[in-house]
């Protein structure tokens, strides 16, 4: 698997770690339990295509979004994920 | 058919051209008490439990591809009961007793072999730990020995003790621990539950659920028609979302690719189980005389069963670290199997949500060394309703209570255990 990234252009995967589904939400403060316990937890844990967050640390150190597809492992898109580390670190 | 010295002898005999199949190929009937979803060693192994522990015997395992074709043959053979934390203690010593009269059980050479597991340590800290996991262990029952660096020189002389970035210290020694023959413990429970009358289909998918109209699971839908059923298991390793979903069920799993790599054959060199507690890569010598080894996941969600160039680069460093002469043997083969990784690293074994069904999974990749003790657990539960007393922490709704059972301490992060 090597990855094009949007910045550095096609690099190999050693320099990207995978951040995650790029699907679940962080639940505003306040949330039952519930959508704590959700979104922690539970997993669409999607066989085919599926979008999610990884991290050019060997390169660029952008958090990029692509589209896999987790039974070929094909790329499909990637794309900057701009603002999303703030985000995901509550900032 | 029964093996004994004498079948074997009269085998030999006529050229070992009497050997007959070991266990019936069926196919389904309109309706079972159990049906498992699932030919894996968990899957028979419950079958056989079943019949063989609870007197249920009308049951099926069904098996989309053909029997072992998971992870229950592409592991890397690892038996062992050395875990610290309350519930999984218990469960692991469970299986090792089973692994130890497996084969009497069966009447089926599964070549369990007790040559012993070492966890090395290479710093202080280490040290407490694996003596903390030592003391642990030895409380509940079971044996563990804390080696210190003139013993491990004394056992494996061959490690690289120079090293001065992770340098060996000693190790945490299970002598119960060691391997067992995947294929033959596939064949093994097959072979045995079969004969109680269990039928095991192969090439049989399940696709969907049945359901009567409170929502019971009632039977399977299969590539091979409409199976009724009293009660359903699920027993699909990596599959388990999948599986799950059918059932309108979300799980708190992912499903990631391990990878096993073998050497070239080499004359007799590592004595058991060896592990490298400064990296992740841990390896054995099968009795063909390959080095059998693997290290980390690839750590992204996977399905596609064969791993990238990345970790296969790691878990080589991880090798050479310890025993820097392996560089020149070849790699002979490497593949990748999909696990069910759960968000803290231990197994659920449960009824779930929609009545009928009921849940094996997230055994991330130590499942193997459960095989028996997993099959005897989900068996008492498919029979009585209720959790075996070594399975009890291993219920769904851990995750809501706040009673995770995360022996690697990282919490839900499914990619890290
Ligand atoms: C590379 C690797 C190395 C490992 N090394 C070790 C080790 O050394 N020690 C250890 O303890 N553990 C190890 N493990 C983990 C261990 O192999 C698994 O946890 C364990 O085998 C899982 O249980 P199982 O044997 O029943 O699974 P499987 O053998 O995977 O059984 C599940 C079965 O379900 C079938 N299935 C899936 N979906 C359907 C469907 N819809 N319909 C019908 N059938 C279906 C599959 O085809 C499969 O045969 C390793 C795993 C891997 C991948
Ligand atoms: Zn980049």
């Amino acid at each position: 698997m090597r990855i094009v990234c949007p910045f550095c252009g096609e690099r190999e995967l050693g320099e990207f770690t995978y951040l995650g589904d790029a699907k679940p939400v962080r639940p505003a403060a306040g949330a039952s339990q519930d959508e704590v316990f959700d979104y922690v937890y539970l997993r669409d844990n999607v066989a085919g295509g599926t979008s999610e967050y990884w991290y050019h640390g060997g390169g660029c150190r952008a958090w990029l979004k692509i589209t896999r597809n987790t039974l070929t492992h094909e790329i499909s898109s990637v794309d900057p994920a701009a603002g999303v580390g703030a985000a995901k670190a509550g900032a | 058919m029964k093996y004994s010295i004498f079948s074997l002898a009269r085998a030999a005999l006529s050229g070992h051209k009497t050997w007959q199949r070991t266990w019936r190929d069926a196919s389904p009937k309109d309706r079972y008490d159990v049906v498992i979803v699932g030919g894996g060693g968990h899957g028979l192994a419950t079958a056989w439990f079943l019949a063989s522990e609870y007197g249920i015997r009308n049951v099926a395992v069904l098996e989309k591809g053909w029997i072992g074709s998971g992870n229950a043959g592409r592991n890397t053979t690892i038996i062992r009961s050395n875990y610290g934390l309350p519930g999984n203690t218990g469960f692991y010593e469970l299986s090792m007793k089973l692994w130890e009269r497996m084969e009497q059980d069966l009447n089926y050479n599964t070549m369990v072999s007790q040559r012993g597991v070492i966890n090395l340590y290479h710093s202080d800290a280490q040290r407490d730990a694996y003596a903390r996991r030592g003391n642990t262990m030895r409380i509940n029952g079971i044996d563990a020995e804390l080696l210190d660096l003139a013993a491990v020189r004394k056992m494996m002389p061959f490690l690289n003790f120079d090293n001065a970035r992770f340098p060996v210290q000693g190790g945490l020694l299970q002598r119960r621990g060691g391997t067992a023959r995947h294929d033959a413990v596939v064949w093994g429970y097959a072979h045995a539950a079969s004969a109680l009358g269990v039928d095991i289909i192969q090439n049989c998918e399940v696709s969907g659920f049945v359901r009567d109209a409170n929502g019971k699971v009632t039977g399977v839908e299969t590539s091979r028609g409409t199976i009724g059923a009293g009660k359903v298991g699920m027993a699909v390793a990596g599959s388990s979302s999948r599986v799950a979903a059918m059932a309108g069920l979300r799980l708190p799993i992912e499903s990631h690719v391990l990878q096993a790599f073998v050497s070239e054959a080499i004359k007799p060199l590592i004595p058991g189980v060896m592990t490298f507690g400064a990296g992740h890569f841990y390896v054995s010598q099968s009795d063909k005389g390959g080095l059998v080894f693997g290290g980390d996941i690839d750590g992204y969600n996977s399905y596609a069963q064969r791993g990238n160039l990345p970790v296969m680069e790691d878990v080589c460093e991880g090798g050479m670290a310890l025993m820097p002469m392996i560089g020149r043997v070849r790699l002979l083969r490497q593949w990748g199997g999909i696990m069910d990784m759960s968000m803290d690293g231990s197994p659920i074994i449960d009824k779930t949500p929609v009545d009928g069904l009921y849940l094996n999974a997230g055994w991330c990749y130590g499942g193997f060394k459960a095989t028996p003790g997993s099959g005897f657990v989900f068996a008492h539960l498919l029979a009585r309703d209720e959790p075996h007393k070594e399975a009890a922490r291993f219920r769904l709704d851990r995750f809501r209570r706040g009673a995770m059972i995360d022996e690697k301490g990282v919490g839900a992060q499914p990619n890290l255990h």
